[in-house]
């Protein structure tokens, strides 16, 4: 039907934009994985730092990329504290409350968003924003090829510190066996406020991968929800490995879709990948039944 | 519950919702303002919606974030109804119903066949609504992207009512109906079997109940509260697009509602619809009309609801009797 250059270039298109699903979905299924829960904030939350990058590079000129410490150190401490503070709080020991309060939270978060910044679609300008690198006979748009290893690099720390470090294994203790981590002497909440913490602070590094080649608005993170939510599920909920690879799939289904379908109906491709998902292999490609 | 005909409490409840529909359909004949019976019109409005969020997510437990679906079903096939089919807008009513009700039988039947529930099922009912969003953008007989509109044609045989009163007493009968509804679940076999699955499934399997049909009957119940509530929203605002009918407020509004004013109650999605009726109202006074604010104060009000009163405003009522009585915390 296209061309085999076409076909490449979109294939290729779709790997770029799966880096950054992936880096999405990795902070969910951490979340997911140790509390639980899913994070029905995660979109809201991306949205706040995409604002975050756009604000520092329209009123401070800090290039995203440069910034890029300091909005996942902000979205770090950010997490924290709504777990400990909030989320924390909700759950009387039902998972559900816990489902709840994060959607108020992404309602809350969302129409602030609305009320101060208006709901204009905004992106920046950069002087690599439309610069682009031919790779054999696709022209790849250079932030997407940061994005691409960017989004590898981060996830390649995410895999260290939870592999190698005490905090990884306090919080694969805690995700494993909550009562027999307490009884060792680790802090739960101090963990789960750290797990949360993480995993938004894998949201401020893909904004800041994301925008130069992308834009904001209050509903941004919507459709980044279900999409993340498709991959963690797809990879297996709280597996690492699986919203890697998951997050890659996702990304190429959504360019061919686009290729294939046009860009509206293209969109249905993941939802449809979804509630298969969902309903046929819920414990997904590499995870064990939940 | 079960023992005698009518349980004295049941009979109370009864009085109770004959009361409640005397006082409101008499409303219009106390005042003629257009802005109150404007606002109780929304109330009960808001009211339908948690009614039908309640019995799925109250009742039987099952929390969809995706309420939409029906409401822009039943919300759709009454616009196609009426300009495409010819139809009547009173006989365009019932195909609305049924045709939400269908799709809640058709996505129950999906979800709780594979066991779905919690966030699970909470993500497949959202998915659902953005499928049935997209698809509406996409496809001719639903106007894509710029809706349809029911032309005005003033007239009770159209269901178009010239005065805020006859929608307020259409939406009351629909309200009416879904409190007798909820009324049945809390007094009827049905109800205690949704509620036996609501609080441990497998304890209801071993005893010989069917969670798989008990929640089916919830959701297609659920679903065609919510279709008639999208009929009523095309009747008054006479326009839909896709995402007014499967956009994520309307989904909110319904859950919120329930959850405030006390899931799995008789009163509590009327309480929880009216306080945040009137929150919403005080704001538009106080800041005046700011896109996004209400769904602020919303998203607020459920985060403190679940923290401070996980048994919604209602059941602050209940925690005081239970002192009153000595029996202390019951256990949900």
């Amino acid at each position: 039907m296209f061309d085999p250059g076409i076909l490449f270039s979109s294939v290729l298109n779709g790997l770029t934009t799966g880096a950054v699903y992936a880096l999405i979905a990795l902070g969910l299924t951490l979340i997911y994985g140790v509390l639980h829960i899913i994070n029905f904030a995660h979109g809201a939350c991306l949205m706040l730092a995409l604002y975050a990058v756009y604000f520092l590079k329209e009123r401070l000129g800090i290039d995203p990329y440069l910034a890029l410490p300091l909005v996942v150190a902000a979205m770090f401490v950010f997490g924290y504290a709504l777990q400990r503070i909030v989320i924390n709080r909700a759950g009387h020991g039902k998972d559900e409350n816990i489902l709840l309060a994060t959607l108020g939270i992404a309602i809350v978060l969302e129409n602030l968003a609305l009320l101060f910044f208006k709901s204009d679609t905004r992106n920046i300008d950069t002087a690599y924003s439309l610069s682009t690198v031919a790779i054999g006979p696709a022209m790849i748009a250079v932030p997407k090829l940061v994005a691409f290893a960017g989004a590898l690099v981060v996830s390649a720390l995410l895999f260290w510190v939870m592999g190698r470090t005490d905090l990884g294994r306090a919080i694969r203790a805690v995700a494993k066996e909550k009562e027999g981590a307490k009884l060792m002497g680790i802090d739960v909440d101090h963990v789960y406020a750290m797990s949360f913490g993480i995993g938004l602070a894998c949201l401020g590094a893909a904004a800041c991968f994301l925008l130069p080649a992308y834009y904001v608005n209050p509903q941004v993170g919507s459709g980044f929800v279900l999409v993340a939510f498709t991959i963690v599920v797809l990879g297996g909920m709280g597996s690492f490995v699986g919203a890697l690879v998951g997050g890659f799939l996702v990304g190429v289904v959504e360019s061919l879709g686009g290729l294939y379908l046009g860009e509206s109906l293209g969109q249905i491709g993941i939802f449809a990948i979804f509630i298969g998902v969902v309903l046929f292999r819920p414990q997904g490609m590499f995870g064990a039944r939940a | 519950m079960s023992g005698a005909r009518l349980s004295a409490q049941g009979a109370r409840q009864l009085a109770g919702i004959a009361l409640f529909a005397l006082a409101v359909a008499c409303l219009p004949l106390v005042t003629t303002s257009g802005a109150a019976l404007n606002f109780v019109m929304m109330a009960l409005y808001a009211t339908l919606l948690a009614q039908a969020w309640n019995i799925l997510g109250g009742f039987g437990g099952q929390f969809s974030f995706g309420h939409a679906l029906f409401f822009g079903t039943g919300a759709y096939i009454q616009a196609i109804a009426q300009l495409q089919g010819g139809f009547n807008a009173w006989l365009a009513l019932p195909m609305a119903v049924g045709g939400s009700a269908a799709v809640g039988l058709f996505v129950g039947a999906l979800s709780f066949r594979y066991g779905l529930k919690g966030s699970y099922f909470a993500l497949v009912t959202l998915a659902f609504a953005e499928v049935f969003r997209i698809v509406a953008l996409s496809v001719s007989f639903t106007g894509g992207g710029v809706g349809l509109m029911v032309p005005l044609r003033e007239s009770v045989a159209n269901m178009q009512f010239a005065t805020r009163a006859g929608y307020l007493w259409l939406v009351l009968a629909f309200v009416v109906a879904a409190l007798l509804v909820t009324w049945w679940l809390r007094n009827s076999r049905y109800g205690a079997y949704l509620q036996a699955v609501r609080d441990n499934e497998d304890a209801a399997r071993a005893v010989g109940v069917n969670p798989f049909r008990i929640k089916l009957a919830a959701i297609g119940l659920s679903g065609a509260f919510m279709g008639a509530a999208g009929a009523f929203y095309v009747q008054v605002f006479q326009y839909i697009d896709p995402a007014i009918a499967y956009g994520s407020v309307t989904s909110v509004e319904a859950l919120v509602a329930a959850i405030v004013g006390g899931m799995g109650t008789l009163w509590g999605p009327v309480l929880g619809a009216v306080v945040l009726h009137v929150l919403a109202d005080l704001t538009r006074n106080l800041f005046g009309e700011l896109p996004g604010i209400n769904m602020v104060i919303y998203g607020v009000v459920l985060v403190l609801i679940v923290i401070f009163l996980p048994r919604g405003i209602g059941g602050i009522g209940l925690s005081v009797r239970e002192l009153w009585a000595g029996k202390g915390r019951r256990h949900d």
